[in-house]
């Protein structure tokens, strides 16, 4: 299975990304074993799911932190889609996921994201990042992940703005 | 102004690293022209028609003497020693090498310049009001506002990827400079009954291919909350913009669709999470901005004496009192004047400059406006702190360098773009229309009998001259592969913004400076004694314009 970057690491990938079903997602059968499922199969079956500790959820682009809500914390993943790296509504999910719900888990992009976004990822409480490109070079990639190191917002990383912490 | 300190320095000297990586990867192949494409735009650098353009952020049009000689030097050694003042209040350089910009940047870097968020789908400079801690009719000076939303906004870890550009703009006269009402965000500072500050807050103007008068979300929203409240709005837009359409992803879109009422309301939910958090400015960071921007070293004046020396100079020659007239504003201090260099002379670009002008206003802010000169949205510069003893010399020295075009506020004080020149989006050329309509107007007595009239020319759909805020706004088209000019009247940027009304049938470009003067004589004609363009058109509409000006080609 193809490597991804995790907390600052190049680790093998345990998870299988489930695509979205083409029929009704009450019915379709999720796979037993690590399975990160769409948010429609989480929600449609969560009854039968959220007593299994291995299942994660990811959001589309154009699904929200506010669909998965409190249920967020019961889940050992969540991922956060990128259909193309231009879309940026990521990285307020992420935020969303981390600030508002708490989630403390694993919280993976996935998709078409591109290794220039890392740093702003991970500042948006972003730990794993999984390339849908298998040619990415993951450890060049993964010098981006520090491009900065002082930052004047508060974010998930850094929960004080600078102006805050400014002697 | 401001000054950078370590946390500032060691922030922008890993931006300049990380841009050089990137550049780097690029011209090895390893970065894909479509994934480079919105990194360097976020590092101010287009590929236009001719070469790229590296467009420079001057933070709320604030700029000094260092900056100004480093820009200088960049125009010469690394451009073709001349730069362009954006209607943004920015830099542009127009031929630099993409493999000299890292080089560029952290040249800029070391006097507290760059290009960072100067284009891109993110949030741009922050602009202001060019007389801001010196007009009378200022309220609270917004720059040490400006500063604060500028770092909270760059490399702002959530706002790099928005559906869209977004601009934000602050004004604290009563009087607004800043357009407000055309852009994303427009904050006009208040004052409530308590006498506290704070902001009433516009969401959703714009000018683009559909311009908008932005809507009030918020009468008053107290200083400390200004960081919160705007994250709660750029939320709002980076998850509900749409972004299916380039054409329909700003933020002005989505006000509009939602209505303004329901957008306040999400931005209001949203912000009720965020107003107690840490983005809550604390009155030490509102002291410590402010602290910056205090009064420089005034001299006790007697204002009186001043300006009788000023008045005799001026009675014995014409020309100096005519630049006295346009040229000059008053300023909130007795015996100082702010003092506007043209960059608008007849046969030049709009907003051009060259090295050796860039050294000279650098010289002259040196020696007479405490090192310090500010650019304008309508693209001229300003020396904000003259003392009024100077003025005549500080003419002297501005005739010599090409600055002494008495002309600000004027007809031929044109707002204009680059356009089809440079631009590698435009339909039409703009400066050559803006040099005709100049040339056409060439009699001073007669520009300043007409008064102040905003004439803004855009040389495509997407607004850059603010054509749509202009009274008279012109809009360069093609029509199968020619240039024609639409004519659009009765628009503002100012606190009764209106967008300008389209006359009728666009023109060739040899016909504009004669339906330009033919709506001027239209005005002549109906104005009375205290009306300038904008008023009377106001008052009698389109018809007599369209009227006059079509009269033949029926």
């Amino acid at each position: 299975m193809q490597k991804l970057i995790k907390d600052g690491a190049i680790i093998e990938n345990s998870w299988t990304l489930m695509a979205k079903p083409e029929t009704d997602s009450a019915n379709v059968e999720v796979a037993s074993g690590n399975i990160i499922v769409p948010l429609a199969v989480w929600l449609a079956q969560k009854n039968q799911l959220q007593s299994r500790s291995d299942i994660g959820v990811w959001l589309d682009s154009d699904e929200t932190a506010e669909q998965l809500g409190t249920d967020a914390n019961s889940l050992a993943l969540i991922a956060v889609n990128f259909p193309l790296f231009m879309d940026g509504r990521a990285f307020s999910t992420a935020r969303l996921l981390r600030e508002r719900f708490g989630f403390k888990g694993e919280l993976r992009a996935i998709g078409n994201l591109i290794r220039d976004q890392l740093c702003y990822l991970r500042r948006c409480g972003v730990n794993a990042f999984a390339f849908s490109n298998p040619d990415i070079n993951l450890e060049e990639a993964l010098k981006s992940l520090n491009d900065f190191s002082e930052y004047y917002q508060a974010s998930v990383d850094q929960p004080l703005p600078l102006f805050r912490r400014r002697a | 102004m401001y000054v950078y300190d370590e946390y500032d320095h060691q922030i922008l000297n890993q931006r300049v690293a990380q841009f050089r990586g990137q550049t780097a990867r690029f011209l090895a192949g390893e970065l894909p022209p479509e994934q480079f494409l919105p990194l360097r735009l976020q590092n101010g650098l287009y590929v236009q028609r001719l070469a790229p353009m590296l467009r420079i952020n001057v933070p709320y049009g604030m700029i000094n003497s260092t900056q100004l000689r480093r820009l200088a030097h960049i125009a010469r050694h690394y451009d073709k020693g001349y730069a362009h003042v954006s209607t943004r209040q920015n830099f542009q350089f127009n031929w630099p090498d993409l493999t000299e910009v890292p080089d560029i940047l952290a040249e800029l870097a070391e006097v507290q310049m760059h290009g960072t968020q100067s284009s891109g789908n993110c949030v741009r400079n922050t602009t202001s009001d060019q007389f801001a801690g010196i007009a009378e009719d200022e309220i609270i000076d917004p720059r040490p506002y400006c500063e604060i939303i500028r770092q909270w906004s760059s490399f702002h870890p959530e706002f790099a990827f928005l559906p869209r550009k977004f601009k934000i703009a602050v004004t604290g006269s009563t009087q607004d400079r800043a357009a407000v009402q055309v852009h994303d965000i427009g904050l006009e500072i208040q004052l409530n009954d308590q006498g506290q500050v704070g902001f009433k807050v516009y969401v959703g103007g714009g000018l683009g291919r559909t311009p908008v008068i932005a809507s009030v979300i918020r009468e008053f929203l107290p200083e400390e909350d200004l960081l919160s409240y705007l994250e709660a709005i750029l939320r709002i837009y980076n998850l509900q913009g749409r972004r299916d359409n380039k054409y329909k992803a700003r933020i002005k879109i989505l006000v509009r669709a939602l209505t303004p009422e329901v957008f306040a309301q999400k931005v209001e939910d949203e912000w009720q999470h965020l107003k107690d958090g840490n983005n809550k400015l604390t009155q030490t960071e509102i002291e410590r901005a402010k602290s910056f921007f205090t009064a420089p070293a005034y001299e006790t004046i007697d204002n009186q004496k001043a300006q009788a020396a000023v008045d005799s100079i001026a009675k014995d020659n014409i020309a100096f009192s005519k630049w006295l007239q346009r040229n000059i504003r008053n300023h909130k201090i007795a015996g100082y004047a702010a003092v506007t260099l043209s960059l608008k002379p007849t046969g030049v670009a709009p907003g051009d400059v060259t090295d050796t002008q860039l050294e000279k206003i650098a010289d002259l802010a040196d020696q007479y406006s405490f090192g310090e000169a500010r650019t304008t949205h309508e693209q001229n510069i300003v020396l904000a702190d003259v003392k009024k003893s100077d003025l005549f010399a500080l003419w002297q020295a501005c005739k010599t360098a090409g600055f002494a075009t008495p002309n600000i506020g004027t007809i031929t004080d044109i707002i204009c773009c680059p356009g089809g020149d440079f631009c590698s989006l435009a339909n039409a050329k703009s400066i050559p229309i803006a040099e005709a309509i100049q040339r056409q107007f060439d009699d001073l007595d007669y520009v300043y009998d007409l008064g102040d009239i905003d004439l803004n020319i855009s040389g495509c759909m997407n607004a850059c001259g603010h054509h749509h805020v202009g009274h008279i706004g012109i809009l360069g088209v093609d029509k199968s592969g020619k240039e024609f000019y639409q004519v659009q009247l009765g628009g503002s940027a100012s606190n009764d913004a209106s967008l300008g009304d389209v006359l009728g049938p666009s023109f060739g470009a040899d016909d504009m400076p004669q339906v330009i003067q033919k709506l001027v004589d239209v005005y002549i004609e109906n104005r009375t004694e205290e009306e300038l363009f904008i008023d009377t058109y106001r008052r009698i509409g389109a018809t007599p314009f369209k009227e006059r000006v079509y009269a033949k080609a029926n």
